[in-house]
């Protein structure tokens, strides 16, 4: 097995999430998108401590990890807040901050 | 230089009192109003006593002079200003004169401004005319007499401008300030080129240091110093505000032509004799200026129908006169100094009987609408005729003695520029006889012209007392002050020995009856064209150019107005026009640039969390493709 794969693999997620991020109005979609495009990172990330031999990437991935859980946590709260008073999960409604 | 002792040591008080009884006058208000007006009076009165007792005291030092510091007026850093007061013949004769004549005049106008409400109010100005003069006068340094220099500029304004209903005299009054505002300049730039180059601007510093000074130098301080001259003393070419300056009443125009202000130039040049010594360019600047003047104050006084413009011109025309000695340098020196004096009698008492001639009119002062008052105002008649006889150098009255000096001391400077001077004086002396006899006649002789209205009537004692002391002195004063060449002896110490022995292009005696044939002359033309003929209450239009140039005094308000003043009005809207659209054309331009381009780009903040997601996006890829290129190339 090359790393290749995993790359590409890799690759192929970030682009999922990315690509979901920018088309879908969900915010819980959205926020899985992100999540996405973290863990194609963090897959880069075990990828090349692997070829690499050292143990630098895996120990990123794993704050990678903690950083999306406590951030899934108030996302998900925040979401849920602006769904209580707006009625609706879409991003594009949550727009009051502007010019 | 020595010190101080007795009676000497109080020569502050010469400047303090007058200060402090104007102080009292303008901040008394209507409590003061009952006695305020010989408050005013006995101060003059007083401090010229005073004086008598200082002259007497000064004449027995040794040396004449005496310098005294009272305090560090200013002490920056090692430069110290010193207040101190000089008492040196030249002072000497100014202080006198003007606590003298003023302290006359004082007492005419306390019959003079008998029926004027504001008269406590115009007694405190003139007091505070005579203290700024003394401060002028007595200061031993440049920047105490700058003090008393626009002291004297302030109260002269106050006092053209008293009549400040009329809208006459306020302009008057704004034009003597801001014409002598031009001169002071010319006086602060010396002051500071002083400071500059000496670092000191006291008397003897200064007059030190001129040893040591360039030509360019010297030049400078010259040539600044005769600005400022020229605008305190009406010379040309600062001279249009002295006619003007007759908007107010008669007193203050006796004080600002006789005793005061107009004959700050001569003092200011006389006492920088030293500097003058260095710069022959200077020097003769001031005698063209001299000249120019006294011819142009002659042209202009022949054309007046107003009896006091008619006298102010010849104010012009005799401080010409003596700005001529004053640049004709060592020796001439007394001559100009004793002119002044002998100029401060006659002149004094031309105004006040002129002032007494429109007490008794109702205060007109068309010559046209008078004639003969000699039989309703004999003693006015007297005491002008003395004047005239003083002014136009009748044998033996006090012109005679002084103008006819001058006149001998320009021709002989010598050469062509001796000749042209000399020339140009004794035309001057024969103008002089034209238009005073014209002023004369029209007044006081002939048929009367009186409009119905009027009762003229001699004016009271309080009036003619000073006017008859005034006249004495015009009539015996040249002789007292150069019998045995007093006059010129006492100078000596201030201003250097006179030399009149010198050797004389024309000799003295021809050249007084020459004088004497041109005053003639002038006399003879003036009752042939006035006194012979009848008078036209209404003044002739149709008359020759001459006479139309007189009447606007040389167009110099035209010349003013076309020179100075068109093109500072153009350059002052073209500055407005340049900072309105200029200055705050690229001020307001950025700010407006910055607004609206601030306001467009907020527009970007839509509020779409995934615009703001692409726009990253759009970065992040930016960031790498810059990477790469940089990395692949």
């Amino acid at each position: 097995m090359t790393p290749t794969y995993y790359l590409v693999l890799s690759a192929a997620l970030f682009t999922i999430g990315a690509v979901g991020v920018l088309v879908r109005r969900n915010a819980i979609v959205v926020f899985m998108c992100v999540e996405l495009m973290l863990n194609a990172v963090n897959l880069t990330l075990i990828t090349f401590s692997r070829i690499n031999g050292s143990v630098d990437g895996q120990v990123i991935a794993f704050f990678v990890m903690i950083v999306a859980a406590a951030e899934v946590v108030i996302g998900l709260a925040i979401i849920m807040s602006i769904f209580r008073t707006r009625r609706s999960a879409s991003v594009d409604d949550a727009n009051l901050l502007k010019y | 230089m020595t010190t101080a002792h007795g009676v000497q040591t109080g020569a502050w008080l010469l400047i303090a009192i007058p200060a402090l009884s104007a102080a009292i006058l303008l901040l008394g208000g209507k409590r003061t109003d009952k006695w305020g007006h010989w408050l005013g009076a006995l101060v003059p009165v007083g401090l010229f006593v005073y004086a008598v007792i200082l002259f007497f005291s000064v004449k027995g030092q040794s040396g004449r002079e005496i310098n005294k510091n009272y305090y560090t007026w200013i002490p920056v850093g090692t430069f110290h200003v010193d207040f101190g007061i000089l008492l040196d013949p030249l002072s000497m004769v100014f202080v006198l004169l003007i606590t003298g004549v003023g302290g006359l005049i004082h007492i005419y106008a306390v019959g003079y401004m008998a029926g004027d409400p504001g008269r406590r109010r115009f007694f405190g100005w003139f007091n505070l005319f005579i203290a700024a003069m003394l401060l002028l006068v007595l200061g031993n340094n440049y920047l105490s007499l700058y003090v008393g220099w626009e002291g004297v500029g302030l109260a002269s304004y106050l006092l053209i401008g008293y009549y400040q209903n009329r809208n006459s005299a306020a302009t008057a009054a704004k034009k003597a300030f801001i014409m002598n505002r031009v001169g002071d300049v010319g006086l602060s730039i010396a002051i500071m080129v002083m400071f500059a180059y000496f670092g000191t601007t006291s008397f003897d510093g200064v007059f030190g240091a001129m040893n040591g000074a360039t030509k360019g130098v010297a030049a400078a301080l010259g040539f600044m110093l005769l600005l400022g001259a020229c605008g305190k003393s009406g010379q040309f070419p600062l001279q249009a505000w002295l006619p003007d300056a007759m908007e107010g009443p008669t007193p203050v125009s006796a004080l600002i032509h006789a005793a005061t202000m107009v004959t700050a130039g001569v003092y200011l040049i006389a006492r920088s004799a030293p500097i003058y010594d260095h710069s022959q360019a200077a020097r003769t600047a001031v005698v063209v200026v001299g000249a120019i003047t006294l011819l142009y104050g002659c042209i202009g006084g022949c054309g007046q129908d107003d009896l006091k413009r008619v006298l102010a011109y010849s104010t012009v025309s005799q401080i010409g006169y003596m700005f001529v000695a004053v640049g004709l340098g060592p020796g001439v020196y007394a001559i100009g100094i004793m002119h002044l004096v002998g100029h401060g009698f006659f002149k004094a008492a031309l105004f006040l009987s002129a002032g007494s001639v429109m007490h008794a009119m109702n205060d007109r002062i068309d010559m046209r609408r008078f004639g003969g008052l000699a039989k309703v105002m004999p003693i006015t008649y007297g005491v002008f005729l003395c004047g005239f006889l003083a002014i136009i150098g009748f044998p033996l009255a006090t012109g005679f003695w002084t103008k006819d000096k001058i006149i001998e001391a320009a021709l002989d400077k010598g050469g062509t520029s001796g000749w042209i001077l000399g020339l140009a004086a004794l035309l001057g002396a024969g103008l002089t006889a034209f238009y005073m006899t014209r002023a004369l006649v029209m007044t006081f002789h002939g048929e009367r012209r009186w409009e119905d209205d009027v009762h003229p009537h001699e004016s009271p004692k309080i009036m003619t007392v000073p006017m008859v002391i005034l006249a004495a002195l015009s009539l015996i004063g040249g002789y007292l002050l150069i019998f045995g060449g007093a006059i010129q002896h006492w100078l000596t110490p201030s201003v250097g020995t006179s030399v009149e022995e010198g050797a004389h292009t024309v000799s003295p005696v021809v050249l007084s009856l020459l004088t004497l044939v041109v005053v003639a002359l002038g006399i003879a033309g003036a009752w042939v064209a006035f006194g012979m003929r009848r008078v036209p209450t209404v003044r002739p239009v149709v008359v020759s150019p001459f006479t139309t140039a007189a009447r606007n005094h040389l167009y110099d308000d035209a010349v003013d107005e076309a020179v100075i003043e068109r093109p500072g009005l153009w350059l002052t809207r073209a500055l407005v026009y340049f900072d309105n659209k200029g200055v705050d054309g690229v001020v307001n331009g950025l700010a407006a640039a910055f607004g609206g381009g601030s306001g467009r780009l907020r527009r970007l903040q839509t509020g779409f969390v995934r615009s703001y997601a692409l726009s990253m996006l759009a970065g992040a890829f930016a960031v790498i493709a810059v990477l790469l290129a940089v990395r692949f190339s």
